[in-house]
């Protein structure tokens, strides 16, 4: 019977975890770019860009993370890591994009006629006024998407990309006791509490600051 | 090299459509039991979660903690993959039903609880006041104004359901997304079956996440309005006091 955790399996393990953290992290940055972009889109544009903005939202919303983990997959040649990472930015894009709406509604009127009236350009009162308050009231929902970021990572051993959970399973695999598989279970999941739980409650603190 | 999206690859799918058609039942199949689940867990968690008994708190935030705070794909694995260690072997379908059910029920949890505590205590004091026990308090006052006021939250929580159904690809369950990928794998005929998948998905989704604005909305309005008309009462009160 050989040992679960030794520094070859921890290792192999942490590599996972590495690939995790990456494809979490740059996703979610990109997708608070992109988002914001899409954000101001659909909110100010009456045109075709408004437009455009509002189907890339509606359809990225209401179609599954891991349709497009596959679609991107298999049509975009691209190594597994890229293309990771351009899946859920498209996808993080639209949720991202959403929830800054939301923020971006709640500045009530006045702050918009006030800028005009003080002689701020549409793009200026967005920039210097309107963004700033609605990123602030925002950053604990973008939180709580991170988290659920992090998590939806795991869909990627779908297509074979070897982050924490198919590093974990391809590891259950040389493994055939009960006891060795649960731990090793309880360990992944473990790790993933942890980290999301640190920024969940994160995301209480600041809530209650505010 | 033919485009990823050639006509004759169109052609496939539509010839094939009933497998696309039986993976969307499965999908819906789940989805509704999966709901019917997630509702159960999520309002008797819910409820728990605000009960005077701390021992009933902390076992419904242990619940939704550890369910919000890791991945799905895990709860599904450890369901399909882990459970026959102990010769426990489900069905994927009820994994499936279970594994949303379970991972959702705890996010319900969370928007009843959200919804309880939104009703003012005035109404938990005067229910008491009449007599009411706690289980009637809630069965006949608190919870059926909570209802109101998570009808929105709860409709996108459906949206995320039936998404989140796709998991069962990763276990061979037979749902649409599994359906897709097994017969586009088989003859690489990628883009079309992809576009055609997600079109169904959002036939399921975009409905209710537009239902969901809606009510929203709505909400918003009728709540600008009542606190307007309530700001003109309490200037005419002050006029008339004046």
């Amino acid at each position: 019977m050989s040992q679960v955790f030794n520094q070859t399996t921890l290792l192999f393990l942490l590599n996972g975890m590495k690939l995790t953290l990456i494809i979490a992290l740059v996703s979610i940055a990109l997708s608070m770019f992109f988002g914001t972009i899409l954000a101001v889109l659909r909110n100010f544009s009456n045109g075709i860009l408004g437009k455009i903005a509002t189907i890339y939202i509606e359809i990225f919303r209401n179609t599954p993370l891991l349709l497009w983990i596959l679609a991107i997959r298999f049509l975009v040649p691209i190594p597994p890591m890229y293309s990771g990472i351009l899946s859920f930015t498209l996808f993080t894009s639209a949720v991202m994009a959403e929830i800054l709406r939301g923020g971006m509604n709640s500045v009530s009127k006045g702050q918009y006629e006030a800028a005009y009236s003080q002689g701020f350009s549409k793009f200026q009162t967005l920039k210097y006024i309107i963004l700033p308050q609605s990123f602030r009231s925002c950053i604990p929902t973008f939180l709580s998407q991170g988290v659920t970021v992090i998590k939806d990572t795991s869909f990627l051993w779908a297509v074979g990309i070897e982050e924490f959970t198919g590093k974990g399973m391809i590891l259950m695999g040389s493994f055939a006791s009960s006891y060795q598989v649960f731990l090793l279970f309880g360990t992944i999941a473990a790790t993933y509490f942890v980290i999301n739980f640190a920024i969940s409650c994160s995301v209480r603190t600041i809530k209650t600051a505010y | 090299m033919n485009s990823p999206f050639a006509w004759f690859k169109w052609q496939a799918v539509f010839r094939d459509y009933n497998i696309f058609f039986e993976g969307f039942l499965t999908t819906l199949e789940v989805a509704v039991l999966g709901l019917a689940l997630s509702l159960i867990l999520g309002v008797v968690f819910g409820v728990l979660s605000t009960s005077k008994l701390k021992i009933f708190k902390i076992i419904s935030r242990i619940y939704v903690e550890i369910i919000q705070n890791t991945p799905l794909v895990i709860q599904i694995f450890f369901l399909f993959n882990g459970l026959p260690y102990i010769k426990v072997i489900l069905p994927v379908f009820l994994i499936g039903v279970l594994g949303v059910g379970f991972y959702h029920g705890a996010y319900i949890a969370e928007v009843v609880r959200t919804g309880i505590t939104s009703t003012p205590k005035g109404q938990f004091e005067a229910a008491k006041s009449q007599g009411f026990s706690y289980t009637q308090t809630m069965r006949y006052i608190i919870l059926p104004q909570t209802i109101k006021i998570i009808i929105p939250p709860l409709t996108n929580q459906l949206v995320n359901l039936i998404k989140n159904t796709s998991v069962l690809a990763m276990i061979a369950g037979g749902d649409l997304m599994y359906r897709t990928d097994s017969w586009s794998s088989s003859n690489m005929y990628y883009g079309p079956a992809y576009a055609i998948s997600g079109l169904l998905y959002f036939i399921m989704c975009y409905p209710l996440a537009r239902f969901a604005r809606k009510l929203e909305l709505k909400e918003k309005k009728e709540k600008t309005t009542v606190s307007e008309t309530s700001m003109e009462g309490l200037s005419v009160a002050t006029e008339g006091g004046l």
